[in-house]
């Protein structure tokens, strides 16, 4: 297929598939190597921008045309490698590229805060291959090169985890916890992919699909199964394969735990939408079984569990880090529902997830940069203090709770309303309890910002010092979203509808 | 453009108001503000031409929102919250605490929001919006008590919203519309729970305890402002949703009734007038509950009418607080030598809530009165006769006399400043205007819901209350001559929140306390255990928490075998 847009130079458009995952792969290499981190980050900025660009336009293209099929080196599928566009990756890709951008707006505050100088050009190398890596798992239409990619991705953020040592040592541990698990994560993968490869004897997803028809009784296929949907929870932090996450996001530097919030968890998640929902037949036995019992279970246990957990930490971005968990345990929920509305409202409450922890941890960047604080307790009288960077986090933190008006309620209602409709009252219980424990945890952090006095420093309250622009740009374009995105959510819902469609087959 | 006016509701007014409040630090830009606030709302509410406007009309997932529904329910409470919101912006212009006023403009615009609802959606974020907001105006007495009442108000206030969350979630399930219309109790437990968010708002018995506890420990303002919004518009809200429930008109007569005992005896003025707010809510949802298009008027027009006279009363107490520093009967008496015009003033509200004749409540709890009688529920109607005996003796005369009248204290404080003698006064004269038989009712039952030929002064209706206010200010008189009435002490009366304030806290602690000695005991038993797995972790978790987080890597693969084992048993059994 070639698509038709006037504006842009014939082999880029042709090309865009391509050229979106390789030109920050190759970005990265370079500006590792630059010896001026300042250059790395042009580099940065500039490779991120173009991928926002082109992933929007291919989002636009898939949303006019359908489906993108690209076959790399002209190698026609099953037997070379497709790049394949639908509606439910054109969303993530849009996602990744963006927030990819924002964060990269950010980064020079951060890095040049937080990373030691003689690593800074290698921390931006690693992001943009990290962010190769993300979008990569998000394009491709190959189980074995989601595995690259997937790795390409986690070996990159272990590293990038790695580099908030310059702040904190326990980075060091927190991603070596992380590359076990990942790996074991990744491992688990590919075996289930190897399963795959042996019951069907090709990799292309599409394919594999097709000649699955017929197997659903063969054992090979079912631990293949079993394999990849317990890889993948560990990669998406499922509960309870959950606790490489806490440290990891505690300690990693402040724009890594922002991008890594706002992307990596997420499109491991849509992995496994891919492969359950688009690779198996979710009419499979063990396919819709697996949802009922293992899937929606855990979720709904990791949606209460882990807001507990969130209750009662004492660092900030760790409480944060619990309460993504207990969204991912959200999104879950919708995809164990198995219904086209909860597909949908899964989808839904991933992107705006995105939008709400993306500004919660810009916001918690933001103040650690003017304060070098992270414990609950050391942010008070912030409200007074860091006004502007506190404003936004109220507005991530109350989507968060799932205040109306905010896009945090949207895709909460959406999923009540799916839960409703397959009539799991547990299921609206537990997404109750989770609401109203987002209420208190998030209420501690909001009550230390604005009902506390600011701390004393040399017998004087702290004085003001508000977050540089380039912090509080991206922040507040996030911030605005949850807004935005509240009240007129028409182009969200059309996104996860597209993707519900996408995997099912029709729109709720 | 008066088109666009026409959609807007006048909610927005006053919180652009508190918002700017929020922000300027000036006081007399601040006090200006939030006195042109209600002007401006009052204009908003002017624009639209034709009742039955839905303004604000936007869809949000799928919902159908709609932010301004203007009919003609709720057109009067619109109005009297914009009048009460004037009033009190008027009666705090002293007042330099901002953080008040910001609370004052939100609680007050939030109300509006309410009653103006189209939906549940947007019902729901405004009676949040007022419990959260109106809680600053306790909070800011400075004192723990009023800190503790605080907290306890926001708590069953909260509850009550999420109530009518979950209710309304459930309506929505069941019928597929969020629209904020007749709910009824037949709607099952959906029903019942948004029926009880309201009543707790509007301070069912059993339910109304956060009324006396927190009214009291508000600012001087504070209790001013919230003596206005929140029971109404929980009536506001019945009125809507409930309209004809029979149980209602035995709530509202038990309302009516039981406050009477307290409040006769009760020491702290501003708490008496709590107790009352009770008993004259009562009045409006026994009216509700009747259903009649009379009694619809009549509790609406009751409602109206409260809203002033009540913001008089608590006014003109609240002026004595302010120059005594104590609202108590114990310690008050004999002011009306220094503060002649609060007192004539109080006399005003007095005689407008026990329903003396050319004063407001008359020609409107009378339609109440008529309705019930209409009806035939003639038992509900003596508890009413009574009640409103009762008005008389614990609000009508006890309030004026004990404070400006009665033995002298000795206190000569000045007279309140005139930004406060001029809410009172506009107030007053209010309470008089309402009840103007030439013009002044004629006009009040023009705006209620249904149109009425009811006539309040006929010589029946007139020598009946009048009866009924001799009565019982000659059982007042004798009472106190014979000294048999009962005497305000500095006290503590134990109403039904000492159940669970006291009882419920002493069977809470005596369940910890058995629970306790239960763990010790099975702790025992488990120690020995304990300790074995203790030095096992110990080993692990070596004090550097660093390590300490080394070990969940173990643990997690542990984990994710065993998840392994589930997935392939459950595919296994599938197939």
């Amino acid at each position: 297929m070639t698509p038709e847009i006037a504006f842009l130079p014939g082999w880029l458009v042709q090309h865009a598939p391509p050229l979106l995952v390789v030109t920050p792969l190759i970005a990265g290499v370079i500006a590792a190597v630059l010896p001026s981190a300042r250059a790395s980050w042009g580099i940065v900025l500039a490779i991120t921008f173009f991928a926002a660009a082109m992933a929007s336009f291919i989002a636009m293209q898939v949303m006019e045309v359908g489906v993108w099929s690209y076959a790399l080196g002209s190698w026609a599928p099953p037997l070379g490698i497709e790049y394949r566009i639908d509606g439910l990756n054109a969303g993530m890709l849009l996602l990744v590229a963006v927030i990819g951008f924002l964060c990269a707006i950010y980064a020079p505050a951060s890095v040049e805060a937080e990373v030691a100088p003689e690593n800074r050009s290698a921390f931006y190398g690693a992001f943009l291959i990290c962010f190769a890596g993300l979008l990569g798992v998000a394009i491709t239409g190959d189980a074995f090169n989601v595995f690259v990619f997937l790795e390409i991705s986690s070996i990159s953020t272990y590293a990038l985890v790695a580099m908030g040592a310059g702040r904190d040592r326990r980075a060091l541990t927190a991603s070596y916890n992380y590359l076990i698990m990942g790996t074991i994560g990744a491992t688990f993968f590919v075996i289930g992919v190897g399963f795959l490869y042996m019951a069907t004897g090709t990799l292309n997803m599409a394919d594999i699909a097709d000649r699955l028809q017929g197997l659903e009784g063969d054992r090979t296929v079912q631990a293949g199964f079993a394999f990849i949907v317990v890889g993948l929870g560990l990669k998406l932090a499922m509960y309870p394969l959950h606790s490489w996450l806490p440290n990891a996001y505690s300690y990693a530097p402040t724009l890594v735990t922002a991008f890594l919030a706002a992307t990596a968890t997420k499109v491991a998640f849509y992995t496994l939408i891919r492969f359950v929902f688009g690779v198996f037949d979710p009419g499979f036995g063990f396919a819709g079984l697996s949802m009922i019992w293992l899937i929606a279970p855990l979720a709904a246990a990791g949606m209460v569990v882990a807001s507990f957990q969130a209750v009662f930490q004492s660092d900030v971005r760790r409480l944060f880090a619990y309460s993504s968990v207990a969204q991912v345990g959200y999104m879950l929920l919708g995809v164990g529902l198995g219904t086209a509305a909860g597909m949908s409202a899964s989808f839904l409450h991933l992107f705006n997830h995105a939008l709400m922890k993306g500004t919660v941890f810009l916001a918690l960047g933001a103040m650690w940069l003017g304060f070098g604080v992270t414990r609950i307790t050391d942010l008070r009288g912030m409200g007074r203090t860091m006004p502007y960077t506190s404003a936004a986090f109220v507005i991530g933190g109350l989507s968060l709770v799932g205040v109306p008006g905010t896009a945090g309620f949207v895709s909460k209602w959406a999923l009540l309303v799916a839960c409703l409709d397959r009539g799991w009252w547990w299921a609206v219980l537990a997404l109750g309890a989770a609401s109203v424990l987002a209420f208190f945890y998030v209420g501690r952090v909001l009550e230390m910002m604005y009902l506390r006095e600011p701390p004393q420093h040399d017998g004087h309250a702290v004085t003001r010092s508000p977050a540089p622009l380039a912090a509080l740009a991206p922040m507040w374009i996030l911030a605005a979203a949850n807004l935005v995105f509240g009240i007129w959510a028409d182009i969200p819902v059309r996104l996860a509808n597209a993707a519900a469609a996408a995997v099912l087959g029709s729109a709720p | 453009m008066p088109d666009l006016f026409a959609q807007i509701s006048p909610a927005w007014a006053l919180f652009l108001s508190g918002l700017i409040c929020a922000v300027v630090p000036v006081h007399t830009v601040r006090k200006l503000v939030m006195v042109l606030a209600p002007l401006a709302a009052f204009l908003l509410f002017l624009a639209p031409s034709t009742l039955g406007v839905a303004g604000g009309v936007t869809q949000i997932a799928g919902m159908d929102i709609s932010t301004y529904r203007l009919d003609r329910l709720s057109y009067p409470f619109g109005l009297v919250f914009i009048l009460a919101a004037f009033l009190t912006a008027i009666f705090a212009w002293h007042n330099k605490d901002r953080v008040q006023d910001v609370a004052s403009q939100f609680y007050a615009g939030s109300a509006l929001g309410a009653v103006f609802a189209g939906d549940f959606l947007t019902l729901f974020v405004f009676w949040e919006i007022t419990a959260i907001a109106s809680v600053f105006l306790i909070f800011r007495r400075g004192t723990t008590a009023s800190r503790n009442a605080g907290m306890r108000y926001l708590v069953i206030q909260v509850l009550s919203g999420v109530l009518l969350l979950a209710g309304a979630v459930m309506l929505w399930a069941q019928t597929g519309s969020l629209a904020f219309d007749e709910v009824g109790l037949d709607a099952g437990l959906a029903g019942w729970l948004v029926f009880l968010a309201f009543g707790i708002k509007c301070a069912f018995p059993f339910l109304h305890n956060w009324l006396q506890d927190a009214y009291p420990q508000s600012t001087v303002t504070g209790g001013v402002i919230l003596s206005a919004f929140t029971t109404k518009m929980a009536v506001y809200a019945l009125a809507r949703g409930f309209a004809g429930e029979e149980i209602l008109i035995w709530i509202g007569a038990i309302m009516t009734l039981f406050p009477i005992f307290f409040a006769v005896i009760e020491d702290d003025l501003r708490r008496v007038l709590s107790y009352s707010i009770n008993n004259q809510v009562g009045f409006m949802v026994v009216g509700v509950g009747v259903g009649t298009s009379l009694a619809l008027n009549g509790a609406v027009a009751h409602a109206f009418a409260d809203v002033i006279f009540k913001a008089l009363l608590f006014m003109s107490i609240g002026a004595v607080l302010m120059r005594t520093g104590t609202a108590r009967v114990s310690q008050l008496g004999g002011l009306f030598k220094s503060m002649p015009l609060s007192a004539f003033f109080c006399i005003i509200g007095a005689a407008s809530i026990s329903a003396l004749p050319l004063l407001s409540a008359f020609v409107t709890k009378s339609m109440i009165l008529a309705a019930v009688a209409e009806e035939g529920h003639w038992v509900i109607w003596l508890i009413l006769i009574f009640a409103s005996a009762g008005v008389l003796e614990h609000a009508g005369i006890k309030i004026p006399y004990s404070a400006f009248f009665g033995h002298d204290s000795g206190r000569r404080p000045a007279e309140a400043p005139f930004n406060m003698l001029l809410a009172m006064g506009l107030a007053a004269a209010l309470c008089i205007a309402l009840a103007f038989p030439w013009g002044g009712y004629q006009w009040l039952y023009a705006i209620l819901p249904y149109n009425t030929a009811y006539n309040p002064y006929t010589w029946d209706h007139v020598l009946t209350q009048y009866q009924l206010l001799f009565g019982a200010t000659a059982a007042f008189v004798i009472l106190r001559l014979v000294n048999l009435a009962p005497h305000e002490k500095l006290s503590t009366i134990l109403d039904f929140d000492w159940v669970y304030r006291k009882l419920g806290y002493g069977a809470g602690v005596w369940i910890g306390d058995m629970a306790g000695r239960l763990m010790a005991h099975l702790g025992g038993v488990a120690r020995g255990a304990q300790a074995r797995w203790g030095r096992t972790l110990g080993e692990v978790f070596t004090p550097g928490g660093a390590v300490a987080r080394a070990l969940p890597s173990g643990t997690m693969s542990i984990w994710t075998a065993i998840l392994l084992g589930v997935a392939l048993v459950i595919a296994y059994v599938a197939a």
